[in-house]
C-alpha cells in the first residue's frame, strides 16, 4: 500500500496535516500504535523540514509486510553539511520560524531516533532526499 | 494523577475533553520547541506548554499524548481548541507559569519520564 502527498513550502497552516493523515491510516489498516506514533514522528519532522526549508517536495509511505518505508524529496536549497544536519541542537531555521516553536536542531536527530535505517542524500541549490525505514514488529507464531 | 487533579492543582480552566477527567496521566513534561515535545515525550504524557500554536495539538496527535496544558495565562484561539476536539484532546490552560506548574505537580506526585533520552554531546539513546 502506497501513500503519497505533496508538501508546499512555507505552509504553516497545513503544515504537519500529511502526517496526521498518514498515522490515522496506519492505525485504521490495523498497524500497532508504537508503530504508527514513530512513522507519525518522522513523517512530521520530514514535513516539517520541507515547510520551513524548501519551495515544495513530496512524502511517500510504502507500507510493506515487515516494514513501512518514508522518502521525503524536496526541491530547496539542500544540506550543505549532512554530518552537521545530524547534530543535535544545530539548526539553520530562521528567526520568525524558530518564534513558532521550531528549530530546535532536533528534526534529524529525532528522525533518525524512531527510525531503523535512516539515509539523508543532498545536493545544494537543487535539494533533499530522505529515506527512512521503520520496521513492523514481528508477528507472533512466526 | 487523575486529569481531574491536574485541572484543580493547576487552578486550570478545561477547554476541551471534560468527559475525560478521570483519565490518568503517568508522567509530565514541560517544553516550548516543538521537536524537544516530540523528542522527550512519550504515549499517556501530560504537556505544560506556553507555545500556542496549532503545531503543538498536531505534535500531541503525533505522540499519543493524554493533554495539554498551556501554561502563564495562554490561551489557545478557537482553531487550536477546534483541534483538540477534533482529536479529542483534552486542553486546558492554567494562569501559573511554566515552572510553578511544573514544580506544583511534580510535589504532588506526577513525575518526569524518568528514562527520557539524554541527547547531550549529540548521542541520542534508542526510543
Amino acid at each position: 500500500m502506497r501513500l503519497e502527498y505533496r508538501v508546499a513550502g512555507r505552509d504553516f497552516q497545513a503544515a504537519g496535516g500529511a502526517a496526521a493523515k498518514i498515522k490515522r491510516t496506519l492505525r485504521q489498516i490495523g498497524i500497532d500504535a508504537e508503530t504508527a506514533r514513530r512513522v507519525g514522528i518522522v513523517a512530521y519532522e520530514a514535513e516539517m523540514n520541507i515547510v520551513i526549508h524548501a519551495y515544495r517536495g513530496t512524502i511517500r509511505i510504502d507500507i510493506l509486510p515487515e516494514r513501512v518505508n518514508i522518502r521525503a524529496d524536496d526541491e530547496g536549497p539542500g544540506i550543505p553539511d549532512i554530518t552537521l544536519a545530524m547534530q543535535v541542537g544545530y539548526s539553520t531555521a530562521p528567526e520568525d520560524i524558530k518564534e513558532m516553536g521550531f528549530g530546535a536542531g532536533l528534526g534529524l536527530p529525532n528522525m533518525k531516533r524512531y527510525s531503523n535505517e535512516l539515509e539523508v542524500k543532498s545536493q545544494v541549490g537543487s535539494g533533499t532526499s530522505i529515506i527512512a525505514v521503520i520496521n513492523l514488529p514481528a508477528k507472533e507464531g512466526s | 494523577m487523575r486529569l481531574r487533579d491536574v485541572a484543580r492543582i493547576l487552578d486550570a480552566e478545561v477547554l476541551t475533553g471534560e468527559d475525560k477527567l478521570d483519565l490518568q496521566v503517568e508522567a509530565g513534561c514541560g517544553c516550548d520547541l516543538i521537536s524537544d515535545l516530540l523528542a522527550f515525550t512519550k504515549e499517556r504524557m501530560l504537556v505544560l506548554t506556553g507555545l500556542v500554536s496549532p503545531q503543538i495539538i498536531r505534535a500531541a496527535e503525533m505522540v499519543d499524548l493524554a493533554a495539554i496544558v498551556f501554561v502563564r495565562g495562554k490561551r489557545p484561539t478557537g482553531d487550536i481548541i477546534d483541534m483538540g476536539k477534533e482529536l479529542d484532546l483534552p486542553i486546558m490552560c492554567t494562569h501559573y507559569p511554566l515552572y510553578e506548574s511544573a514544580g506544583l505537580l511534580f510535589t504532588a506526585g506526577l513525575p518526569g519520564w524518568r528514562d527520557w533520552p539524554r541527547v547531550v554531546g549529540g548521542a541520542q539513546d534508542a526510543p
